[in-house]
Formats: structure tokens, C-alpha cells, sequence
């Protein structure tokens, strides 16, 4: 029997413990090794840039990139920025239009809501009920002047998974470039640039066992040779795209993650996929439990689950001393707004009020799994009892001929 | 954000969760906030006819922590107390003593609002008029 470790960290899509053999990698150059990457003449610098190349090397063959393809940047959000404004810029004669979707993380909406200011024409998609878009909707979203699609490769909050080939395929048809944000899909699921047809790619080290404040940008150099204008001025690093001295350390150890997820990927998918099920099949026994997005085309290691009747952050306050997931409701951001992913999919604000969304990670164990099940199980049915609406449920009354109160 | 030391004991023990009679005469009922705000609260009270005081309070609330402390604080505090006592009850003195934080202000004001729900829902089931309050300013 396993020895239950607590708490249980849950929430590895907003950040993944670093793996002890990635700080291992990383020590040495915060001091024998501290050179600029940039000093070519002594051996200081031609330290670095080696363990920077290398690093370089690791992170493209996880992508099936050429290592001159990766720029290397603070992290997924300055990659994000990056590629849309440096597209919108750079190709600012060709056109003026950019696609992207609803459910985007908010570097990338945010963004385009920038350039909007700009003049650019911003097109954003809806969802299907199941987090997929239709590609029919994508196909005619295109102008003359559209220049750039942008769709996430796996969503953060529900995990789904978008058909990146095809929308790529269509995206060339059109003669417009192509981004995805992989941000939770690198080191997760496999991700081949060129099999993939994918023009532009942001990713980060936290998410997969790496440090923070490291990220990339994948700039595709052939067929088509892409393009992107500066958004900092300074010392032309980074092929020109990204200036400012290289974080050597952080780099190395975003290599070592890329390297360790390379070899272990696809164990870690099967062990984690096969824990995750085991928590979302036994979670959905207790009644009024739904799964939200599409659970065929999902990443391994996410599950999005609406307790109905119940609020997630008093939910959480059940167990969150040792167990830790985050909700989609408007109760855990400063908004009050609850999640615009899972309101987009079409629910209900109720529902995605008492969505919780777990996300297992590497070292995460079956013990800590069961413990989890039986936690939140509880919390459920304690909250139950103290809900007014699920009392209401079980009287039979249809909560939507309730004239409430809104506030 | 951490929780209070209070907020944290309400959530643990909740006081007074259950639901009252509402066909009675005796029992007034407040039903306010709305699900798709992400948090509604019941709050009821059974008004003794003789001495006028409230001999019980209950709730049931579908919200965060500091939403069923609010109104688990609320059912506490309103045993024992007279109508007009119970109207006094301000949602600032449940932030005070829930140590609330500004985000967390709107689950005082809806247990404020609830108070008072319940005891219009008395007066008019006993043949008073309810009382017009000011519109609380909520989110």
C-alpha cells in the first residue's frame, strides 16, 4: 500500500512542481557556469551559450522543430504577445484580420483586443457545446485581409483538444499563417510542428516540470518563412525577435524538462490518464455530476467537473487544506464573473458557478487519487445539505420558474 | 486569500442549518440572491405571537464560505431578538465580526437583505404592510 502524501496537489494546469532532476541541471549555471550566453570571446560565455544550445536542441526535438526555430522569451504570455503583435505587425500590408476563439487564455484575447484599438479586425469564434470549434464556422470567418488564425491547442480549464491539423490545413488554404498557444499541451500530448502544419507556437517551462519565467516561441523558417517584428528594442538577440540577455538558467532547465518530457511523456499520459478516470468515474456517481467538454478529444490528465447545486469556492473550502484544485466560479476571481470558457460552452452561470477542475500531474500518486475521491465526495454531500437549491431539486421544483433576485 | 479563524468555524459548524415549517404563520421566509450569481440565501425566523420575539431562525445558503458564514452568523444572532431589534442588525457588523474581506462585503449585504425578507414575509402573512427598504447596493 501506498504511503499517502498530503496535500495533494491538484492544480497542474495553472503550474507544475519543477522536477528535482530539471534543478539539478540548473544549478551549476546560477554560479560556475554564470556567463552571457551573448560573450563569444572566453570561455564564461561559450559555457553558457553550450548549455543554452543544448537546452535549444532539447526543446525542438520535442516539437519537431529546428532548433534556430525557438525564441526564447519570459514565457508563454511575452510568446503570446510576440507572435500576434509581431504578425499584425510585420504583415500589416498584407491584411488587417485576425481569427481567433472565445475560449482562449486571456494573453491571447487580451491581445487582440489590443489591436483592435489598432485598427486591426478581430473575428472571434464560438464554441461548440463541447469546446471544439466548427471548422464549417472557421472556413467563413475568412476575408482577403485575414493574415493570422490563432486556436489553442488544449484549453487550460477544460482540457479539450482542438483539431490543430485540419485548422492549419484550412488556414493555409486561405494563404493566412498559423498560431496555436500549446501552452498546456507541450510535454503533455504530442506536438509535431511539421506533421501539424502549425506556422507560430507559444509554450512555457512551468507547465511542464520546468522553471517560471521561462518560455518560448516556435517561428516556423520554412514553408513559410515566418516573420514577427520585435516588441522590445535592444541588443538584436534571439535572431532579432527578442532582445535582452538570455536567462541562462532558466533556459537550461526549461531543456531539461523539454528532455525529460521527450522520454517520459508517454508513460506519464497513460499512468495519469488512467488516474484520471478513476477520479472523474468515480466523482459522476454522485448524482447531479457533469463533466464539462469534450471528453474523446481531451488532454490525459484534466477533468472539469460541475457538482450541480453547489458553489465551487465554498465547495473547495471543504478540503483545500489538503487538496488543492481551482473552480470556475466567479467567487475565486476578483470579478464576479464566473468562468467565460465554461459560460461559452453554453452553460448555464449556475452550472459553471460549481465547476471544479482537477489537473493531475507527475507526481501525483493513486493514493492521493483515492484520498481525493473520498475528500471531495464528502464535501459534496456536506454542501448538499446546506444548499437551499438542491433541497428545492429534491422537492421537485424547477429552479428556472423561480423568480430570483438578481444582484 | 485566507479565511478568517470565524468564517472558517461557521463553515466548519454551521449554526442553525435547516428549514422551518414556511406554511406557518409564525414562520417568516427571505429567499435572495439568484443561482447564476453564485449565491443564494434562505434565512427563516419563527416569531413567538405572544412576546413578539424570534424563538428560532434557520438557513440554508448555495454560496462560498464567507456566504454561509454570513448567514449562519445571521440565524445566531437573530434567536432571541424582537422584530425591531432584529431590523437593526447591519451587514457592516457581520463584516466586523467575520473579519471580511472588500470582495467578500456583497455576502454580508445579501444576509442583511435576507433578514429583512424574512420579516416582510411575516408581516404580510400577519396582516402588516412590508417595509419599503432602500435598494441595497450589492456587486
Amino acid at each position: 500500500m501506498q504511503e499517502l502524501k498530503l496535500p495533494v496537489y491538484l492544480d497542474n494546469s495553472a503550474t507544475t512542481p519543477m522536477d528535482p532532476r530539471v534543478l539539478e541541471a540548473m544549478l551549476p549555471y546560477f554560479t560556475d557556469h554564470f556567463g552571457n550566453a551573448a560573450s563569444r570571446n572566453h570561455p564564461f560565455g561559450w559555457e553558457a551559450e553550450e548549455g543554452v544550445d543544448y537546452a535549444r536542441e532539447q526543446i525542438a526535438q520535442l516539437i519537431n522543430a529546428n532548433p534556430k526555430e525557438i525564441i526564447f522569451t519570459s514565457g508563454a504570455t511575452e510568446a503570446i504577445n510576440l507572435a500576434i503583435k509581431g504578425v499584425a505587425d510585420m504583415y500589416a500590408k498584407q491584411g488587417n484580420h485576425i481569427i481567433t476563439v472565445k475560449t482562449e487564455h486571456k494573453a491571447v484575447l487580451d491581445t487582440c483586443k489590443n489591436l483592435q484599438k489598432k485598427g486591426i479586425e478581430v473575428t472571434y469564434l464560438e464554441v461548440q457545446p463541447d469546446g471544439l470549434i466548427n471548422l464549417e464556422e472557421l472556413e467563413k470567418a475568412f476575408t482577403p485581409q485575414t493574415i493570422l488564425v490563432s486556436v489553442m491547442f488544449a484549453n487550460n480549464e477544460i482540457g479539450v483538444l482542438q483539431p490543430i491539423e485540419e485548422i492549419a490545413r484550412i488556414t493555409h488554404k486561405h494563404g493566412a499563417l498559423f498560431m496555436t498557444d500549446a501552452t498546456q499541451a507541450v510535454g503533455k500530448v504530442p506536438v509535431d510542428v511539421q506533421k501539424m502544419g502549425i506556422d507560430l507556437m507559444s509554450f512555457t517551462g512551468h507547465k511542464m516540470y520546468g522553471p517560471k519565467g521561462v518560455g518560448a516561441l516556435y517561428v516556423r523558417r520554412k514553408n513559410p518563412r515566418v516573420k514577427v517584428t520585435a516588441q522590445m528594442d535592444g541588443g538584436g538577440h534571439e535572431r532579432g525577435m527578442r532582445s535582452g540577455t538570455l536567462n541562462v538558467p532558466g533556459i537550461v532547465g526549461f531543456g531539461k524538462a523539454a528532455e525529460l518530457c521527450r522520454l517520459e511523456m508517454a508513460a506519464d499520459a497513460e499512468r495519469l490518464s488512467k488516474l484520471r478516470d478513476k477520479l472523474e468515474q468515480s466523482l459522476l456517481k454522485l448524482e447531479e455530476s457533469y463533466v464539462n467538454g469534450n471528453t474523446q478529444h481531451r488532454l490525459p490528465h484534466i477533468s472539469n467537473i460541475s457538482f450541480k447545486f453547489v458553489e465551487g469556492e465554498g465547495l473547495m473550502m471543504g478540503f483545500n487544506k489538503n487538496i488543492g484544485v481551482s473552480s470556475g466560479s466567479a467567487c475565486t476571481s476578483a470579478s464576479l464573473e464566473p468562468s467565460y470558457v465554461l459560460v461559452a460552452l453554453g452553460l448555464d452561470d449556475e452550472l459553471a458557478h460549481s465547476s471544479i477542475r482537477f489537473s493531475l500531474g507527475r507526481f501525483n500518486t493513486e493514493a492521493q487519487i483515492d484520498y481525493t475521491i473520498e475528500q471531495v465526495s464528502n464535501a459534496v454531500n456536506r454542501m448538499r445539505e446546506l444548499s437551499p437549491l438542491w433541497e428545492m431539486f429534491k422537492e421537485g421544483i424547477d429552479l428556472k420558474t423561480i423568480q430570483w433576485a438578481e444582484h | 486569500m485566507a479565511y478568517s479563524d470565524k468564517v472558517l468555524d461557521h463553515y466548519n459548524n454551521p449554526r442553525n442549518v435547516g428549514t422551518l415549517d414556511k406554511s406557518k404563520k409564525t414562520v417568516g421566509t427571505g429567499l435572495v440572491g439568484a443561482p447564476e450569481c453564485g449565491d443564494v440565501m434562505r434565512l427563516q425566523i419563527e416569531v413567538d405571537d405572544e412576546t413578539g420575539l424570534i424563538t428560532d431562525a434557520k438557513f440554508k445558503t448555495f454560496g462560498c464560505g464567507s456566504a454561509i458564514a454570513s448567514s449562519s452568523l445571521a440565524t445566531e444572532w437573530l434567536k432571541g431578538k424582537s422584530i425591531d431589534q432584529a431590523l437593526t442588525i447591519d451587514n457592516m457588523d457581520i463584516v466586523e465580526e467575520l473579519n471580511l474581506p472588500p470582495v467578500k462585503i456583497h455576502c454580508s449585504v445579501l444576509a442583511e437583505d435576507a433578514i429583512k425578507a424574512a420579516i416582510n414575509d411575516y408581516r404580510i402573512k400577519n396582516g402588516m404592510e412590508a417595509i419599503q427598504f432602500e435598494e441595497s447596493i450589492v456587486h
